[in-house]
């Protein structure tokens, strides 16, 4: 049933191909991943979140969210199984660590991210009074025991370069600031958060990070109307 | 003819006859070079600004060395020192239990009391302070499908538990995620909560039950034809089925049957049938638990 809407999909010549979004973190994380995979040339839709295509709820019926990944029509979803996929099949950079108890420490970082962080943040600005409170209290925190057990001395969470950690959590340099504007609100502190504060100027500058960025002043307008949508309900 | 086939032989035979002569120059020339190399590392050796490494500086090298390696080389050499922090009734304590019975690896299981951790479950999961934990050689890993996935690369050989192709790799992952989005939220609710609540949770388990039925299909297992990941994910809430259905008033078995022969069908593994407890005794617990919590 897949297959066949692919294959429609598919016109095109290269094999792989990319429905996202360009507001979503979880999609830039994919791009992010692509372009340290060296895979330049790819095929990307942009979906419309508010009216999804017959071809995202065909692919992803399950979530119905982006990103959705096509590689030589295989189907992937959620950015880090997408990541982890990548990583397997294209050689490379390695994105994980080669050693079993750093992929795990990597994996339950990235989870940490997106199950603690990411929720409480997402909350807190489209929210106010105690829900907000108790979201930005809560952010706060996870951002604390982030800041605590990032590893002393080293550049980026995947060492000297970025790796699958540094892709996963690249949100909370690029999005959170714009969240925290439009949300009136400060989760990682440069006093209280230095090391994840610094990770974040260096992430923001690789070479590979630097060109692919959304444009800030666009996310701002755009996280605002959002916002303003989630409360009106 | 003859004459022609004669000439031929004789240039054969000329040129035959130099090549051992070349062959034993080349062979010589590389001997010499090889003991050029030598007398020049000799050399070096009795040069007299020639720096021996210090003791110190001996030492540290040879420690790092021993620390770095002492991981991998208790695995090569066998002697693995595996703790499992877990509570028996947690179907993701279970999961760790299933996978590490199925890779035949000798584990040490503590239980903890979850009212009262102990120090080493604080310091070994300082972020959630949750079992099941999972510590190889004095280094956690929490969180049991992330701990699953490390018993796998640990010790691939035995009863690998991820299939070797990306593509059903990334396939499993994202249903053992469904399973870890969904399935013990759902089933919180069904047993702690009431009217509206519950009935929600009801459905909506329901559903998410028949997907991963579907998903399923004729396969014997998710993996396929050999026990798999996302098996190995779901088959501990087996043990909660009945909680469900009693304090929910329906039951899974008649919503999904091909889900029940499932798990009956893992359950005749020794890896499985020895780590799930009985539903009857889970429910039990769950009684208890809602007495305390004044849920009644």
């Amino acid at each position: 049933m897949i297959f066949g809407s692919v294959k429609m999909a598919m016109a095109d010549q290269t094999n792989v191909k990319l429905l996202g979004m360009w507001a979503s973190p979880f999609v830039r994380r994919v791009q992010w991943a692509l372009s340290l995979k060296g895979v330049i040339s790819y095929d990307y839709v942009e979906e419309d979140i508010l009216n999804k295509s017959s071809l995202l709820l065909e692919l992803n019926p399950v979530h119905q969210k982006v990103p959705v990944l096509i590689h030589d029509g295989k189907v992937i979803c959620e950015s880090l199984v997408i990541l982890e996929y990548m990583d397997e099949t294209w050689k490379g950079i390695p994105l994980l660590p080669h050693d079993p108890h750093g992929r795990a420490m990597a994996r339950f970082w990235a989870r940490f991210s997106d199950e603690k962080l990411e929720p409480n943040a997402w909350t807190a600005m489209c929210s106010e009074g105690e829900e907000k409170e108790g979201a930005l209290k809560r952010a706060i925190e996870a951002a604390s025991k982030i800041e605590e057990q990032l590893i002393k001395g080293r550049r980026f969470f995947g060492g000297d370069d970025i790796g699958y950690l540094d892709v996963a959590m690249g949100w909370v340099a690029c999005w959170l600031p714009v969240w925290e504007e439009v949300g009136a609100m400060s989760i990682v502190d440069p006093a209280r958060h230095p090391r994840i504060t610094s990770w974040a100027g260096d992430f923001l500058s690789h070479p590979l990070i630097r060109t692919n960025l959304p444009p800030k002043d666009e996310m701002v307008d755009y996280f605002h109307g959002k916002r303003k949508r989630i409360m009106a309900h | 003819m003859e004459g022609g086939a004669l000439k031929k032989n004789r240039w054969a035979t000329w040129l035959r006859l130099p090549l051992p002569f070349f062959l034993a120059l080349g062979i010589r020339k590389r001997e010499r070079e090889r003991e050029r190399k030598r007398e020049e590392v000799v050399e070096y050796f009795l040069m007299p600004n020639y720096k021996k490494p210090s003791p110190s500086f001996t030492f540290a090298i040879v420690f790092t060395y021993c620390a770095t390696t002492a991981h991998k080389r208790s695995i090569m050499s066998g002697k693995d020192e595996v703790v499992l922090l877990d509570f028996w009734p947690s179907p993701f304590g279970m999961r760790l239990r299933i996978a590490l019975s199925e890779k035949g690896v000798d584990y040490e299981c503590r239980e903890e009391n979850l009212s009262d951790k102990s120090q080493l479950l604080l310091r070994s999961n300082p972020v959630h302070k949750k079992i099941p934990v999972l510590i190889h050689n004095g280094k956690p890993v929490c969180e049991s499908l992330i701990a699953v996935q490390y018993v796998d690369e640990v010790w691939p050989r035995r009863s690998p538990i991820l299939p070797s192709d990306p593509y059903a790799r990334a396939q499993a992952r994202f249903w053992a995620d469904y399973i870890d989005k969904k399935i013990y939220d759902l089933g919180r609710k069904i047993w702690a909560a009431k009217g509206e609540e519950q009935e929600a949770a009801k459905r909506e388990l329901i559903e998410c039950l028949k997907l991963l039925e579907a998903e399923l299909g004729d396969k014997p297992y998710f993996g396929g034809e050999s026990f798999g990941f996302v098996d190995v994910a779901l088959v501990p809430f087996y043990s909660w089925f009945y909680t469900y259905d009693t304090c929910g008033n329906f039951s899974v078995e008649t919503e999904c049957p091909k889900l029940i022969l499932w798990a009956k069908r893992c359950l005749e593994k020794e890896s499985v049938s020895k780590v799930l407890p009985d539903g009857e005794k889970v429910y039990k617990l769950v009684l208890e638990l809602k007495n305390q919590l004044g849920l009644e």
